[in-house]
């Protein structure tokens, strides 16, 4: 009879010096998904291997429910193989001389073949597997792949999961229907999961919860739209991909319309933003996407836009399919336009601008 | 005949004793994080580059009645080793040791060490990882290291002259039975001797190369 574990929090605790590397965080997954965002050699991945047993912390707790898997205090370290975790690998690791149905009974081998075929049967059908069963790992496609490895790990009923960027290489379809399987079973089975990715869509595309963590330490955590929009950390804006960050100064507040304005250090130039939690003459800084601004040759008449400043572009750079532009507003700007935008507007450096910000689009920091 | 089947044989032995002895000590090689591995590496290389007489000189004290192994084995067995077939096939393992032990050491260490974590947060623990992970990724490595074995084994000469010497039907191998026509100038029949273990060896190791390339290739797919 299988023994039914009483699924609820992973709980971690752990502090980890490696070199110049030290990681340090204190921080429980509830079950559901909670992703963990952050640029690479942030730890995450390093994280991941302290929970699953592949790296020992120097010391902390790392429980589920209310059993240790590590207690430096206590000295329990519960080996890799006893801890009863998935852990799915960016690289997916699935065992090349076996098949996909061999793959997925790899961790169940335990069991009584009776049981053992029950279970491989529903996981198959679960993920939509039956015709690839027989298939060796080199003759699947990357979502097929995907599905092996997620249904290889959760057929072992684990008590958490964790998942180092394996939807990485998918496209935004095949990744959607990899999550709504992820998502199907965790409905019934109700564990943590530990979802680790540094690509802001799949953070949109996920996101329950969400912990933010650079150079080993956690910055902030919450609800996706609040942690990764409005952020109030100055090295997380950097990180999520506002790659304008500004200095200033509070000088006025208006309640009534909701906003206040921000004189930008070191110029004449001042700025409407969103009221926030600021007094006048605070210090604050202003995080703004450089593709939320527009670039327009003349200065436009009749915008809701509320930020209208001139400047000079002093450098183009092309990357990808986007364009690159430093303006000279007062302050510097980082600013993306398309291709063909700065084709049509002809584009040089030198060239006389007007950039436009909407209000919403500036984000105060800390 | 005699001679080949007695080289035949004593290249078998070594290479099933060898394949046995030396799979621990390669995952060792391959996945311990001890310090002092450089040394016991080195070691096991030495055969490599020494001069066959330099091990077979050493071999042969050792085995001789003054020797720790001779005197062991006249104790236990009232002989002693030196100019015996076993003591042939002990020599010729110390001998062939490198050939078994770094074909293994090498496809142990090109394994992606992912698959054996992914198989230890399954459940498995290391013994039940390296049979149902590390050996069967590894099966092309097992046959070079023990066609490699086999073939240096029936090839050896120096070691075998040095602690077999040449007694026919007990450590008269091919190698030295086609020494011994050479030197008594009958140059037909050394041919005769020659072709066959070169004809042989040919067939063996094409059959093996053409068997590992195509298990290596469906073993992965399909």
């Amino acid at each position: 009879m299988a023994i039914e574990l009483i699924r609820s929090e992973l709980g971690v605790s752990v502090r980890l010096t490696r070199g110049s590397f030290h990681l340090d965080v204190d921080f429980s997954v509830p079950p559901g998904i909670t992703i963990l965002f952050g640029p690479s050699g942030a730890g995450k991945s390093t994280l991941l291997d302290c929970i699953a047993g592949l790296v020992a912390p120097d010391e902390g707790r790392i429980f589920i429910a209310n059993q240790a898997l590590v207690d430096s205090a206590a000295l329990i370290n519960i080996p890799v193989q006893s801890r009863h975790l998935g852990y799915l690998f960016q690289s997916l690791a699935l065992f090349p001389h076996l098949t996909a149905q061999q793959n997925i009974e790899y961790g169940i081998a335990r069991l009584s073949s009776s049981d053992r075929a029950a279970a491989v049967s529903e996981i198959l059908k679960l993920f939509r597997l039956e015709n690839l069963a027989s298939r060796k790992p080199a003759k699947l496609s990357g979502g097929e792949a995907q599905r092996v490895a997620l249904a290889r790990s959760l057929v072992t009923n684990p008590t958490a999961l964790l998942l180092d960027e394996p939807l990485s290489g998918l496209d935004a379809d095949l990744k959607n229907s990899v999550i709504a399987d992820l998502r199907a079973w965790n409905a019934v089975h109700e564990i943590p999961i530990l979802y680790v990715t540094h690509d802001r869509a799949e953070v949109d595309a996920l996101g329950e919860r969400v912990i933010t963590m650079d150079r080993g330490k956690i910055i902030q955590q919450g609800i996706p739209r609040e942690v990764l929009d409005a952020p109030r950390h100055q090295r997380l804006a950097q990180i999520a991909g506002y790659e304008n960050v500004l200095e200033g100064t509070v000088k006025e507040i208006r309640l009534d319309n909701g906003v206040m304005r921000v004189a930008l250090q070191g110029t004449t130039t001042s700025i409407e933003v969103p009221l926030s939690y600021a007094k006048m003459g605070d210090s604050v800084r202003v995080a703004i996407r450089a593709g939320d601004i527009l670039v327009a040759l003349e200065r436009p008449t009749g915008l809701s836009a509320r930020n209208i400043l001139h400047g000079a572009i002093e450098a183009l750079e092309q990357r990808s399919a986007t364009i690159i532009c430093r303006v000279n507003a007062g302050a510097m700007f980082e600013v993306h336009v398309t291709l063909g935008a700065a084709r049509d507007l002809n584009l040089q450096p030198g060239r006389q601008v007007w950039l436009v910000l909407k209000t919403y689009s500036c984000h105060v920091v800390v | 005949m005699t001679e080949l089947l007695l080289s035949f044989r004593l290249a078998f032995l070594v290479t099933a004793i060898l394949l046995v002895l030396a799979t621990p000590l390669a995952y060792w090689l391959a996945f311990s994080n001890f310090r002092a591995k450089f040394l016991v590496e080195a070691v096991v290389a030495l055969p490599l580059v020494l001069p066959p007489t330099v091990l077979g000189f050493y071999l042969l004290i050792a085995m001789g009645p003054r020797g720790p192994l001779g005197k062991l084995w006249v104790a236990l067995f009232g002989h002693t080793l030196a100019f015996t077939f076993t003591g042939l096939v002990i020599a010729s393992v110390f001998y062939s040791l490198p050939f078994c032990v770094q074909p293994l050491v090498a496809s142990f260490e090109k394994i992606d060490p992912k698959l054996l974590a992914a198989s230890h947060i399954l459940g498995a623990d290391k013994e039940q990882t390296f049979f149902r992970i590390i050996v069967p990724l590894s099966v092309p490595g097992v046959i070079t290291a023990a066609v490699l074995t086999f073939a240096h084994t029936l090839g050896e000469f120096g070691v075998v002259l040095m602690v077999g010497g040449n007694l026919p039907g007990a450590t008269r191998t091919v190698s030295i039975s086609i020494y011994d026509h050479v030197q008594s100038i009958e140059y037909a029949a050394a041919n005769h001797l020659a072709l066959t273990l070169l004809a042989i060896s040919f067939v063996l190791l094409a059959l093996v190369y053409g068997l590992n390339r195509r298990v290596g290739v469906r073993w992965l797919s399909s």
